[in-house]
């Protein structure tokens, strides 16, 4: 273990909706810089998991740190406003504002949350912009942008918060196979620039790739985790052997 | 995590069942936004009118037949006495402007209050919307009628308060819970995920309401609020009935001073094809504003 303080970690996370228990004592550290990959099964609690960190699900146990903040400890709305500016979220159907262009879409938060100079944020956008290869689609509207394009979009408009930490929900299962390779190597820049990524998903190849570290989860519980090359092609689980052999 | 299907809920789409699929997406919009707007859509076309005025003309013809050689024309008569009608007419559009503005004001506030996040506030706005939204609009009208006092006293100065003024709040009251349900539908019909994202961007809760919720609601309640209005339009008429001297009361007025038979049928077909000329405007420009929201969304 290096001695650098990991920027997110969660103990024993549990959580359940209703009677289902979907989370059942989650543990992980993750460094900051780091990209960690979760995979597993659909309903396995990973979405879940992204939830909690940022604070739109609350847990019934357990602690997640992220940064300065505890966030069990959050119980009012500035208070975990206050942890959104930190931890920023790409989702799995965009959730792009249909009634405002890309630009728009990106400076909106920075301009109404973070109070910033209108100007200077505008600026800022258009070079978020440039940075996913969308300069040319600024002034166009959500409804007319292809379902790459859209993501990322949703992608710049978290990067504008200047986030220590990203979180993305299977951000490439509602592409088409051509259209995720922009979105990776979108994602791809934003590890070499050293943002700390934790991403749901099911693109193995780019897990073993770029991750730094692969949880597997199956039924709420980890049930292995570490560098990708260990992971993909020595699993020690025998379960996580058979999901692996299902998919790749 | 799969439950099982509902019969108001779209099986998944790709399915190799037999399905049966709604008739035409037409049919299906105009169903949605019949449940949201909890009215009816008023869809006139252009045939209702011709079909109107081949009603009047008839109506006229008949008249004209009936009152034999001599008589003076049905259509002189009717000319003669528009000017009258046509200020009674605009009686009830200013009733109708100024019900509307009252009713739409108030039901966005009842609106907002529907969508509280205090248990009381929510529970108390959806029992008045839906006290209003049920009652029958001729007993509420009469409810204002009877229980508003005929003047008001305001430091002194004695303030009346006319008939159309207690018939135009008594129509004021359904249009406020009619409102009130538009906007709550309005603002449950935006999907979820879009509170999710902006929470996610660390929007507070009225934030998102103004920045995100509620522009994207605009486009949706418009078409409901114009048609609502022409609905109003329409039940202008009731203040007849309490005595307000609008168009329906004037043309009564016409008839007994014209005191001639057969006047009944040309006459009402008139004033029903002076709400047409209205209305249909109206009425279209929904559709069409209905038609171009569904495509945009």
């Amino acid at each position: 273990m290096s001695a650098m303080q990991p920027i997110v970690s969660i103990q024993d996370l549990h959580k359940s909706f209703g009677n289902v228990e979907v989370l059942k004592g989650v543990a992980m550290d993750v460094p900051k810089g780091a990209v960690v990959c979760i995979i597993g099964p659909s309903g396995s609690g990973k979405s879940t998991l992204l939830r909690c960190i940022n604070g739109l699900v609350p847990f019934d146990r357990g602690s997640i740190r992220v940064g300065t903040f505890d966030v069990q400890t959050l119980r009012t709305d500035p208070q975990r406003i206050a942890l959104r500016k930190v931890v920023s979220m790409v989702f799995q159907q965009y959730n792009l504002f249909p009634h405002k262009t890309a630009l728009q879409n990106v400076m909106m938060a920075p301009i109404h949350v973070l109070k910033e100079d209108k100007a200077e944020v505008h600026s800022r956008a258009l070079a978020l912009l440039e940075k996913v290869g969308l300069s040319a689609k600024a002034d166009v509207y959500p409804g007319e942008l292809s379902g790459g394009q859209q993501q990322r979009v949703a992608i710049a408009r978290s990067l504008a918060m200047h986030p220590d930490v990203m979180l993305f929900d299977e951000i490439t299962a509602a592409l088409d196979p051509e259209t995720v390779k922009e979105v990776l190597n979108t994602i791809r820049e934003l590890a070499q620039d050293g943002m700390t990524c934790i991403l749901v998903t099911h693109e193995m190849r780019f897990a073993r790739e770029l991750a730094d570290t692969v949880y597997f989860t199956d039924g709420g519980v980890i049930v292995e985790s570490g560098p990708p090359a260990e992971l993909f092609d020595r699993p020690r689980m025998e379960r996580t052997r058979a999901f692996l052999s299902q998919i790749l | 995590m799969s439950r099982p299907l509902r019969w108001n809920q779209a099986l998944p789409g790709g399915t190799d069942l037999p399905v049966l699929l709604p008739a035409a997406a037409r049919l299906a919009r105009s169903a949605q936004s019949e449940r949201t707007s909890g009215q009816f859509m008023l869809r006139l076309r252009a045939e209702h009118g011709v079909a109107l005025f081949v009603l009047f003309l008839i109506a006229c013809g008949a008249a004209q037949a009936q009152g034999g050689a001599g008589s003076p024309s049905i259509l002189e008569t009717i000319w003669k006495w528009t000017p009258l009608l046509l200020r009674g007419f605009l009686f009830n559009l200013a009733i109708s402007v100024t019900a509307m503005l009252i009713g739409t004001l108030a039901g966005l506030f009842l609106g907002f209050a529907q969508i509280s996040l205090l248990y009381p506030v929510r529970k108390g706005a959806w029992l008045t919307t839906h006290f209003f939204r049920n009652a029958p609009w001729l007993v509420l009208l009469f409810y204002c009628m009877f229980l508003l006092p005929f003047q008001v006293t305001v430091f002194g100065v004695t303030i009346p308060i006319p008939d159309w003024v207690k018939a135009t709040f008594g129509l004021a009251l359904p249009v406020m819970a009619n409102v009130s349900e538009i906007l709550r539908g309005a603002v449950q019909s935006i999907p979820t995920a879009q509170w999710e994202s902006s929470a996610s961007l660390a929007f507070t809760r009225r934030q998102t309401m103004w920045r995100i919720i509620l522009p994207q609601c605009i486009k949706r309640m418009l078409p409901p609020w114009m048609n609502l209005y022409a609905i109003l339009t329409m039940a202008t008429v009731l203040t007849s009935i309490v005595g307000v001297a609008e168009v329906m009361t004037l043309t009564g007025r016409v008839l007994s001073a014209e005191n001639r038979q057969g006047l009944l049928l040309p006459f009402y077909s008139y004033v029903l094809l002076l709400f047409f000329l209205y209305c249909y405007p109206i009425a279209r420009w929904t559709v069409r504003l209905e038609a171009k929201y569904a495509v945009e969304r």
